[in-house]
Order: C-alpha cells, then sequence, then structure tokens
C-alpha cells in the first residue's frame, strides 16, 4: 500500500509539470526575450520603464519577443498569450501586449478590454507605422521596442492611476492550489484512514518536520502566511495520528519542481495580474 | 443488511459530492452564453457604427461609386433591423438570418475596401487610415467575440448533454436548451483578401 501511495504521488507530479503550456514562453519578466533581440542592459533598461509604469498606474505592460509564430496569425497567438499569462490587473484588464515576431517579420500590440478606450485600434496602429517599424526596418529592434514601449505608455497614462497596487507576489489562481492539495492528500490520507487512529506520540518530531516543511512550501510558493500556517497545522494535527510506518517508504517522494501553469517566477518577480484581453490593437510587418 | 447499508450510505455521499457542487451549473453558464452573446452583438454594433464615417471619407475622393456606397448603406440598415435577444440563442433560424444579414454586411465593405484601392490620394488620407485601422481592429473584436461565444455555448450545451447535468437539468431546469452557435459559412472560410 505505501509503494501504491508513493506511485500515485509521483504520477500526479509527472501530470502537474506536463500540464503547463508548451507552446507560450514562460512569463520570466516583463521582457521577454525569446528571440534574443536584446542585450542585457537593453532588456534590463525595457524592464525598469515597464515596471516603473505600472507601479504608477497599475497598468501591465509587457514586452515578448518570439522565435517563431508556428504558423498563427501574429493576432490570434497574442490574444492567447495575453489571456494565458493574465496581463492587467483582473479587476481592471488594463494590460498590453507588444510582440515582435523577427522570424516572420511582424510585430503587434495587443491591448487589454480596459486600455481599448485609452488605446483605441488606430492609435496601436499609427504606434506601429510610426514608431516601431522604421527602426526595424533598419534592423533596429531595440529601438523600435523602445520608442513603441513610450508610445504606448504616453497613450494609456491617463487612463488608470492606482494608489493601491498589490504587491505582484500575492496574486495568484486558486487552481494552482489544486495540484499541491492533492499531494497532501495523497501522503497525509492514508496515515489518518490507517489502522492507528489514535495519538502516537513518536509521531511528534516527523509530524513537527514535515509540517514546517509544507509551511515554508506554501510561503514559498503563494506568499500568504495565513495559508501556509494553516496547511502546516492541518498536516500536523493529521500526522500525529498516524500511522508512522507509512512514512518509512513513501518519504522519498519529493515537492520539487512542481511548476503550475500561469505566470509564476522563482524569487520576487513579475507576474500577471490575471487580466483578460478582447482582441482589440494592431498588427504591422517589414 | 449492515455492510449493504454502509455501501449504500457511501454511493450516496459519492453522488452527493459529484452532484451537488454542479446544482447551479445550468443557469450560471446560461448566463455565460448571454454574456458572450452580449459581446458578440456589441462588437458588431461597433463595426456597423463605423460605416458612416467610412463611407463619407471614402465619397469625398471617389463620389460616383454610387453602386458600392448604395450596397453598404443598405447592408448597414438591414444589420440594424435585426435585433437578437438572449431567448431567441436557441432558435437556429433567428441565428441563421443574423449571421446572414452581418455576412452580406461583410461582403458590401470588402467591396467598398477593394474599390478604394484605386484611389492613392484616397489612400494615403489619415483619416482613411485611422478607419481602416479601426475596421481591422473590430473585425478582429468580432473573431474573439464569436470564439468566447462558441465556447460559452458548447460549456452550456455540454452541461445540458452530459451526466450529472443531465439529471439536475431535468429535474430542476426543464425548460434549459440546447443553444446555437455560429458556423463557418463557405464566404468566411474563404477570408477575403484585402490586400493594401
Amino acid at each position: 500500500m505505501p509503494l501504491f501511495r508513493y506511485l500515485l504521488g509521483f504520477a500526479l507530479l509527472a501530470f502537474t509539470l506536463l500540464s503547463a503550456q508548451p507552446a507560450f514562453p514562460e512569463l520570466t519578466s516583463r521582457v521577454v526575450d525569446e528571440a534574443t533581440l536584446f542585450s542585457a542592459a537593453q532588456k534590463a533598461e525595457l524592464e525598469s520603464t515597464l515596471e516603473n509604469h505600472e507601479n504608477n498606474t497599475s497598468n501591465q505592460v509587457v514586452v515578448v519577443t518570439l522565435k517563431s509564430l508556428d504558423g498563427y496569425d501574429i493576432r490570434d497567438y497574442g490574444l492567447e498569450l495575453g489571456r494565458a499569462w493574465g496581463i492587467g490587473q483582473k479587476d481592471k484588464n488594463n494590460g498590453v501586449l507588444l510582440i515582435i515576431a523577427p522570424n516572420e517579420r511582424k510585430v503587434s500590440i495587443e491591448v487589454g478590454y480596459g486600455l481599448e478606450g485609452a488605446l483605441p485600434d488606430a492609435t496601436a496602429k499609427s504606434i506601429i507605422d510610426q514608431e516601431i517599424l522604421p527602426y526595424f526596418k533598419e534592423g533596429d529592434y531595440f529601438g523600435g521596442a523602445k520608442f513603441g514601449v513610450d508610445a504606448i505608455i504616453s497613450a494609456i497614462k491617463g487612463e488608470y492611476v492606482s494608489y493601491e497596487v498589490e504587491s505582484s507576489s500575492k496574486s495568484f489562481k486558486f487552481t494552482d492550489l489544486i495540484m499541491p492539495l492533492i499531494f497532501l492528500f495523497v501522503f497525509i490520507a492514508g496515515p489518518v484512514f490507517g489502522k492507528k487512529n489514535k495519538f502516537d506520540a513518536n509521531n511528534i518530531i516527523p509530524a513537527l518536520i514535515f509540517s514546517g516543511f509544507v509551511g515554508i512550501f506554501t510561503w514559498i510558493m503563494f506568499s500568504i502566511l495565513l495559508l501556509s500556517i494553516t496547511l502546516s497545522i492541518i498536516v500536523f494535527i493529521s500526522m500525529l495520528f498516524a500511522d508512522p510506518t507509512v512514512y518509512e517508504n513513501s518519504s522519498g517522494g519529493s515537492y520539487s519542481g512542481y511548476s503550475g501553469g500561469g505566470g509564476f517566477s522563482s524569487g520576487g518577480g513579475f507576474s500577471g495580474g490575471g487580466g483578460s484581453f478582447g482582441g482589440g490593437g494592431a498588427s504591422g510587418s517589414w | 443488511m449492515k455492510s449493504f447499508l454502509s455501501v449504500l450510505g457511501v454511493l450516496i455521499i459519492i453522488a452527493a459530492i459529484l452532484i451537488l457542487p454542479r446544482i447551479n451549473n445550468v443557469p450560471k453558464l446560461d448566463e455565460a452564453v448571454n454574456a458572450a452573446w452580449a459581446q458578440v452583438d456589441n462588437q458588431y454594433k461597433r463595426r456597423a457604427d463605423l460605416i458612416p464615417n467610412l463611407v463619407a471619407t471614402v465619397k469625398g475622393y471617389a463620389s460616383h461609386e454610387k453602386e458600392v456606397f448604395t450596397q453598404v448603406t443598405e447592408a448597414r440598415a438591414k444589420v440594424g433591423q435585426i435585433t437578437l435577444t438572449p431567448e431567441m440563442l436557441n432558435d437556429p433560424k433567428a441565428l441563421e438570418m443574423f449571421q446572414n444579414a452581418q455576412d452580406s454586411l461583410s461582403s458590401a465593405l470588402s467591396r467598398l475596401l477593394a474599390v478604394s484601392e484605386n484611389y492613392p490620394d484616397l489612400k494615403a488620407n489619415q483619416n482613411f487610415i485611422n478607419l481602416q485601422a479601426q475596421l481591422e481592429g473590430t473585425e478582429n473584436r468580432i473573431a474573439v467575440a464569436r470564439k468566447d461565444y462558441i465556447k460559452a455555448v458548447k460549456d452550456y450545451n455540454v452541461e445540458l448533454r452530459t451526466i450529472p447535468g443531465k439529471w439536475v437539468a431535468a429535474l430542476l431546469y426543464p425548460e434549459a436548451e440546447i443553444k446555437q452557435t455560429f458556423t463557418a459559412t463557405p464566404a468566411e472560410q474563404k477570408n477575403p483578401e484585402v490586400a493594401f
């Protein structure tokens, strides 16, 4: 039985890893340079501009360069990407994506529902034609991106000024809890419903260690202290009443490598605020 | 006897766990369909609203292309006459009428833009350029709204057709019907080539 539970836990771990979206690049920061068009300094400069803008307005503007569109239309790709990453705050949908596909020589600006008034399609088209394409035609990707970003920010600056910008690490989706919770049940449900249903003093130390681990893990993943404390307590109490022999075989399973879909980055980074897109924006090519 | 009762008890618990969280699915998904439809309607209206300005601009440079203007204006009037309320979303005829009217407008628009190709001064006019961008953007939004609507209808229909949704609906929401969705017309599938 312990072996079965271990295998089940492992299978769930594998499934978790595989269920991340394969086609889209990972949202690691506000500038996702998959096609490596920018130097480190250029990337940092763009990131800083975009971060400042978000801190001032809560608007999320993200630049992404793609190795390939995989045959997709750039607007279709942009829509799906914007929705998958959840760019923009959830309640305001104030996100903008600047997508550069040098392989197909296409560029687009994807505008979230909430900014369609500030950045209408015609304006997006003008920005592409007048601020971005002239530089791209010369092969100056950074120039085009920089002036494009500046123009986009000028256009949308007035629209959303929020003094209560949520810190990005707080935003998480409840669906991201499902996998860790399934893990917890697999490793706890068995012992709890096992044969020994009374308090066993031998369990205290493993219970402390394991619940501490769970607490730290959930704190790192979600930065929500209340959640971490609650889960640790649940785990600790469950384990106090558990059958200890179960853990001798199954403690080999590990939590390392869980990576759900959605906009997380490890360590104080940027994540999408859950905003959505409705097809506004424009595209161009050179 | 005791073990039979406990098995029955477990089965009832499992059934409750499966069904109770979904008991409100049908009305929720129904509302989602209505909301998605409102968005589709919204974007089509937006397109219709762009047309007077577009026609006026083109007329400024190509005033004698009367036939094209008439077609567009008539198609737009026809579209304005057809409104689809949420209750009509179950009716395939209603949706077909709506779709046909919008398709006629799409064709008339394509012709108008094709004609504009012959007037370089028109093509360079900033107002015309802006209108084109807006039109392109609106067509894209229409496509997105339709896609979202199709998905909302699919979720609703699937809930009605699969178990346990089917049973819940039969018991609690007997008036719920399968909804209709867009079909890609042959004209659409051909994607009119408007080269600028």
